[in-house]
């Protein structure tokens, strides 16, 4: 038995990480969910889900019931293969993209028969590559489930999304072309590597490629991030280019014909792309898992307990107030739970050492997040010429110079 | 049988059932994912021979960018199944004869130079990405500068045409 798991270790220990990854995600996708309509909401005055459960925080259950629950009529005229095909690729894409995501720089302490266990599932040369295939390809979702549902509104809806997804999609890359300049590498890891060299020791965050001030060069990527995260919003078909789903012109959009847990895949795969498009632009403009202060502050290792402690204990002394089980048992439990987290991290300073990283990157990627709350609370959708002027008008031109002038920084900025 | 050759067979018998179904399909749509599911086969095996770069570019430019065009402009047209006709004259009667004639054409050029196809499956031996652009923009930097013109024309080349006519 030992032998043949010494022998596959590294098959079984990627599938390990696979299945805990997209448990994780899930779960955070689930809960994205409940923070967009509870930000929203509060954006607009209003109070968003509060009725099931303490502060609504069962919502994402009952939705998930809900989705698996209803039943899932196919229209009539419907291509039946394609139309099934699609949602299936869209989640499918959209999931495969996190395989090559880093969540932090060092294997955990132990090995798993002989492997060392890295924080992410695959570390190919190419990762950002392959990022930009999985791009290209994810059009397909929502093309085809606009095509073969039979229907005006979602063939509008996949004719808008797949125009929009084609022109931002050059933006999108040469965009990033700034970021490949400077650290000469595809791969994710070590483009953050490549961003822990700042000029003055003390002022670490001025190496991110946002700020650019490393040691040999200066090359500040803002331009080349405000491109990217804007290409990347319309990527995503998220407000305010979300016009592939104009409730006001287009019923749904893409997805008019889908009900039930296909409906939840185009979902779960908008949500997946979001938490990706976080994760890349951490990484690939703020330093990824790189704290922002210099290692020589070592009481900023706390953070995480000085975080989770209090906010451990609020969640305590929010649940005993409610009268319900969830509240008065569940609550405190994972209040607790939280506490305990926070209070263990102080005790095991090895423990925390090695979290740092990847607090910093997971709190990188919530800030991203609430950003497109943010935008989608607040901004109105564009026209659809205006989404077509932003992306060849606007964002081409000025992601091409953005290479032009990064290059001849790049070439003769250094010393 | 190593896992490269498994996957090398899993991999080509896709691109040939895909290739296939290509050409049998009656919807222009069916046909247009049948030749993705081609493109994306090819770009695996490219990987497998190591050529990274060029897997992911395959996938970007041609799984991507061209086949949504493809789609896209069907969707556009709402083009129906398409009705089949007789076959010509020419293609009963000659289409065998030059099909078996270019197939073993193809099957002589590939049984000499099977020694060079396997070198080839060297990973990151000359397909990296950095040797791969050093040569392009080294030694090949004429072919690729005439190829950019060339493309250029030819996008200069459909505004011309899509333009409105002036009054």
């Amino acid at each position: 038995m030992s032998g043949f798991l010494t022998q596959n270790a590294f098959w079984i220990l990627t599938i390990i990480k696979v299945v805990l990854l997209l448990f994780v995600v899930l779960t955070v996708n689930a809960y994205l969910t409940w923070f967009e309509r509870k930000m929203v909401a509060h954006i607009q005055s209003r109070w968003g889900p509060h009725r099931v459960g303490p502060h609504g925080l069962l919502q994402p259950l009952a939705d998930g019931a809900k989705f698996l629950l209803k039943e899932d009529p196919t229209p009539a005229g419907v291509d039946k293969f394609v139309y099934f095909l699609a949602p299936l690729l869209a989640l499918a894409l959209a999931l495969t993209a996190l395989a090559v995501i880093p969540f932090g720089p060092d294997p955990l302490p132990f090995r798993f028969f002989g492997q060392p266990i890295s924080l992410w599932v695959s570390n190919p040369d190419i990762s950002l590559l392959i990022l930009f295939a999985i791009t290209a390809l994810s059009v397909y979702g929502v093309a085809l489930a606009g095509w073969s549902s039979n229907s005006k509104y979602s063939l509008l809806g996949g004719l808008r999304s797949t125009a929009q997804m084609v022109s931002y999609e050059l933006a999108l890359t040469l965009s990033v072309v700034g970021v490949l300049l400077m650290a000469n590498t595809f791969s994710l890891p070590k483009i953050i590597e490549a961003q822990a060299h700042s000029r003055w020791a003390i002022i670490p965050f001025l190496g991110w490629n946002i700020f650019g001030l490393s040691k040999g060069m200066i090359a500040p990527q803002i331009v080349g991030f405000l491109c990217f995260f804007i290409a990347a919003f319309a990527e995503t078909n998220r407000a305010p280019f979300d016009l592939s789903e104009a409730e006001s012109e287009l019923v749904a959009g893409f997805h008019t014909e889908y009900a039930s847990f296909k409906f939840a895949m185009f979902f779960i795969a908008e949500y997946t792309a979001m938490i990706t498009v976080s994760c890349l632009c951490s990484i690939l403009f703020f330093g990824g898992w790189l704290s922002p202060f210099p290692d020589s502050w070592t009481w900023t290792q706390y953070l995480p307990s000085v975080i989770l402690l209090p906010f451990g204990l609020w969640v305590i002394w929010d649940g005993i107030k409610y009268e319900t089980v969830f509240g008065r048992l569940v609550l405190p439990a994972v209040g607790t739970a939280i506490t305990a987290v926070g209070a263990a991290l102080i005790a095991f300073p090895q423990a925390n050492e090695f979290i740092q990283p990847t607090f910093w990157l997971v709190a990188k990627v919530f800030f991203f997040l609430f950003f497109y709350v943010w935008a989608r609370g607040t901004l109105p959708r564009l026209r659809y010429d205006q989404l077509m002027n932003v992306g060849w008008k606007l964002l081409l031109p000025v992601s091409i110079a953005n290479v032009i002038v990064t290059s001849a920084l790049v070439l003769w900025g250094g010393h | 049988m190593t896992a490269a050759v498994i996957i090398f067979f899993v991999l080509a018998a896709i691109a040939v059932l895909g290739a296939l179904s290509l050409i049998f399909q009656k919807h222009p749509i069916h046909s247009a994912l049948s030749l993705i599911v081609v493109m994306v086969a090819l770009a695996g095996l490219y990987l497998l021979m190591g050529a990274e770069f060029v897997a992911a570019v395959q996938i970007i430019v041609y799984g991507g960018a061209i086949m949504v065009l493809f789609v896209f402009v069907i969707m556009l047209l709402n083009a129906e199944a398409e009705e089949r006709t007789d076959f010509s004259k020419l293609a009963k009667f000659a289409g065998l004869p030059l099909t078996l004639a270019l197939l073993g054409a193809l099957a002589a050029v590939m049984i000499r130079a099977r020694p060079g196809v396997a070198n080839a499956a060297h990973p990151g031996s000359l397909a990296d990405t950095r040797a791969l652009s050093t040569m392009l923009f080294t030694n090949f930097v004429y072919p690729f500068e005439l190829t950019s013109f060339l493309i250029l024309v030819a996008i200069l080349g459909a505004i011309v045409l899509a333009q409105r006519e002036p009054k």
